[in-house]
């Protein structure tokens, strides 16, 4: 498939302090491509130097083939929707938009065409004549990505531009903001530290930590395979149990927690690795779905143990259960299914959790400290 | 309790409302009263629009009331040109530690008088000044020029004179400009001069509308640089008004001509407010 953008080993220091560090990555055209990672990771500066605001200290930037070195924001096939969205508030809604296209010398009566057509595209007919300050926080955010889209530009990069809204705006503007994508088309490049946003509008996810890339993939094999620890802590919920890894049985290691508990974890293709040998600390990632309350006795390849619970933690359909093994201060977090089942657990009642050997995550310890 | 307040606002008013009527507002009305007495045939003060009328029927007052106000918008002008590159370089090109140093070296000449600092330009500036004498012996020159006593140094000086009161309403206007909606507007294509003029001036508006009008109303009525650095044919309407109180001593014309230029001040500043869309509510805030 055609590549709309190419970012190939692009580092930026700024003086001593690296700042992106080797980054390569493909977007291919009509991908929605996220990057993901916690502030100050250097995804921002990394977004400037696709924009054209900050050059890269090595490496190349290519658009379309395009080497994008040396060339000025103005004259890059690229928009940027900006954190605050950056509206210009001494124009109306049309004259946001409308901006672009005359800096392109584009034609008044075109202008005026292109500009209520984009306005009915993103949902805001007849919205042009409307200042900036008349607009909700979601208006804004769809005027903010017509002034960009009117350009067609090859490649929207987006720079957490749902930040600044409500939980529940936010969650709306998600599903609209891919819908909007798959309807025109435009490639999008977003950055964001709120996983659920990358999770759910992407189709490939970047996941970055200290100015490097962790990990490239699709969100279902991000939050499935993590390939580091910081992937599997960083990426949905995780509880992090330390132990010893204490023998392999062909892919299948045994592992002992300090409390005394013994595992089984099929490590799948890690378990070759040259530091995963027996006797090594290892780190074991369990999500808390994973986590079966009170298992049917037959099942199967199930890690069993006792835990006493600590608190319920009521969320809806999110609800999880605090709870701590027997024989260890090791604090959990179960999913609760809300389907009645489980009323009955009160907290410091003692229940049995179970955990199928394929859902457990493990890495030689010491790497999972972000 | 309300009573107390309001003997309270009542007392902290009282020096500002003393000063303003006995300085401002007594002496106006005493002047406006004169402005309409002269001297009939007979040598008795009456009421008259002679004074009035005489500003109309001689040219040199009208002309030379013409060539303030021009010149007065001029200065503003370049004030503004000058002063807009400044503001922004102190507010978003050099780092945040940096731009309280700048300020304090904008502000650094403000401490000394204007009468100094003017006799400072003519040091630099006479036939026999630094400048003539550096000019000279490099070469660029054979003999010094007179660069004092024309226009263009006078209204270099009115420009030195007004520049801080430019700057600082331009600085504080340009501090809230967003650097994101530069960046926007350059991303969406802008090139420099487009982000000036439709993002930059716009945005700074109330800025340069209050530092106009401080810097016009000064500049208008300035004394001392037109009359030091001015030559024999830049005359201000400021020095005519003194030569009625003082060299001819004829008030009543005098306080007529004062009445001129305030009147004269105020259409003009209504007029750039009118022209700039600007409310003065929105603008002294």
């Amino acid at each position: 498939m055609h590549k709309d953008l190419s970012v190939q080993n692009v580092t930026k220091k700024f003086d001593r302090f690296t700042a992106v560090d080797q980054v390569s990555f493909d977007v291919d055209q009509g991908h929605f491509f996220s990057i993901l990672g916690p502030s100050g990771c250097g995804k921002t500066t990394l977004l400037r130097m696709i924009a054209g605001f900050t050059e890269p200290t090595d490496g190349d930037i290519s658009i379309r083939g395009k080497s994008m070195l040396g060339i000025s924001p103005n004259r890059r096939p690229v928009n940027l929707i900006f954190q605050h969205l950056a509206l210009f508030p001494m124009m109306n809604v049309a004259g946001n938009i409308a901006f672009g296209l005359e800096r392109q010398g584009v034609k008044r009566a075109e202008i005026r065409k292109k500009t209520e057509t984009i306005l009915e595209r993103v949902g805001l007919p007849g919205y042009g004549e409307k200042k900036i300050d008349q607009l909700s926080g979601g208006q804004k955010q769809r005027v903010a990505i017509a002034r960009c889209l009117v350009l067609e530009p090859t490649v929207l990069l987006l720079d957490e531009p749902l930040g600044a809204l409500d939980l529940k705006l936010r969650d709306q503007m998600k599903v609209e903001l891919k819908k909007l994508q798959v309807k025109v088309g435009t490639t999008f490049v977003y950055i964001t530290h709120d996983q659920s946003e990358a999770l759910v509008m992407s189709d490939y996810v970047a996941v970055m930590n200290r100015g490097g890339f962790e990990q490239i993939d699709t969100p279902q094999n991000l939050y499935n395979n993590p390939a580091t620890p910081f992937v599997a802590q960083f990426v949905g919920e995780n509880n992090t149990w330390s132990g010893r890894l204490t023998g392999f049985s062909g892919k299948i290691a045994t592992i002992v927690t300090p409390g005394g508990n013994t595992f089984t974890v099929n490590t799948g293709a890690r378990a070759f690795a040259p530091d995963f040998a027996p006797d090594s600390k290892v780190d074991l990632f369990l999500r808390p779905e994973a986590m079966v309350i009170a298992p049917d006795p037959g099942m199967e390849n199930l890690n069993r143990f006792e835990v006493t619970v600590k608190t319920i933690l009521f969320d809806g359909a999110n609800s999880r259960l605090l709870v701590t093994p027997l024989n260890s201060g090791q604090e959990l977090i179960v999913g609760l299914p809300q389907n009645r089942q489980f009323d009955h657990i009160r907290p410091d009642d003692k229940i049995e959790i179970g955990w199928h050997e394929d859902s457990g995550i493990c890495f030689p310890a010491g790497e999972a400290e972000s | 309790m309300k009573g107390q307040g309001r003997w309270y606002l009542f007392f902290f008013l009282i020096p500002i409302l003393l000063w303003l009527f006995l300085l401002i507002v007594l002496p106006h009305i005493d002047l406006f009263i004169m402005s309409f007495r002269a001297e009939n045939d007979y040598g008795d003060m009456v009421w008259s629009f002679k004074n009035y009328l005489n500003f109309f029927n001689e040219p040199v007052y009208w002309t030379t009331f013409a060539r303030t106000a021009v010149y007065s918008i001029l200065v503003t002008g370049i004030t503004f040109i000058i002063a807009l590159p400044v503001a922004f370089f102190i507010t978003h090109v050099v780092p945040r530690k940096f731009s309280g140093v700048l300020m304090l070296l904008l502000l650094l000449p403000f401490w000394v008088s204007e009468l100094v600092r003017v006799y400072g330009w003519m040091i630099l500036l006479r036939e026999s000044g630094v400048i003539n004498h550096f000019l000279v012996k490099i070469g660029i020159l054979n003999t010094p020029v007179e660069m004092l006593y024309n226009d263009a140094t006078m209204i270099m000086g009115l420009v030195y004179t007004s520049m801080l009161f430019m700057v600082v309403p331009l600085i504080s206007v340009l501090e809230s400009l967003d650097k994101a909606y530069i960046e926007a507007a350059f991303d969406l294509g802008a090139n420099m001069w487009t982000v000036i003029v439709r993002i930059i001036i716009p945005h700074v508006m109330p800025g340069i509308v209050s530092g106009s009008i401080v810097v016009f109303m000064l500049t208008l009525g300035n004394y001392l640089t037109p009359n030091l650095m001015g030559g024999k044919n830049s005359l201000w309407f400021t020095e005519q008004i003194y030569n009625q109180f003082i060299a001819s001593f004829n008030w009543n014309q005098g306080s007529a001509f004062g009445f001129l230029l305030l009147l004269l001040s105020s259409l003009i500043i209504w007029v750039g407010l009118k022209l700039s869309g600007q409310k003065l509510s929105k603008v002294v805030k």
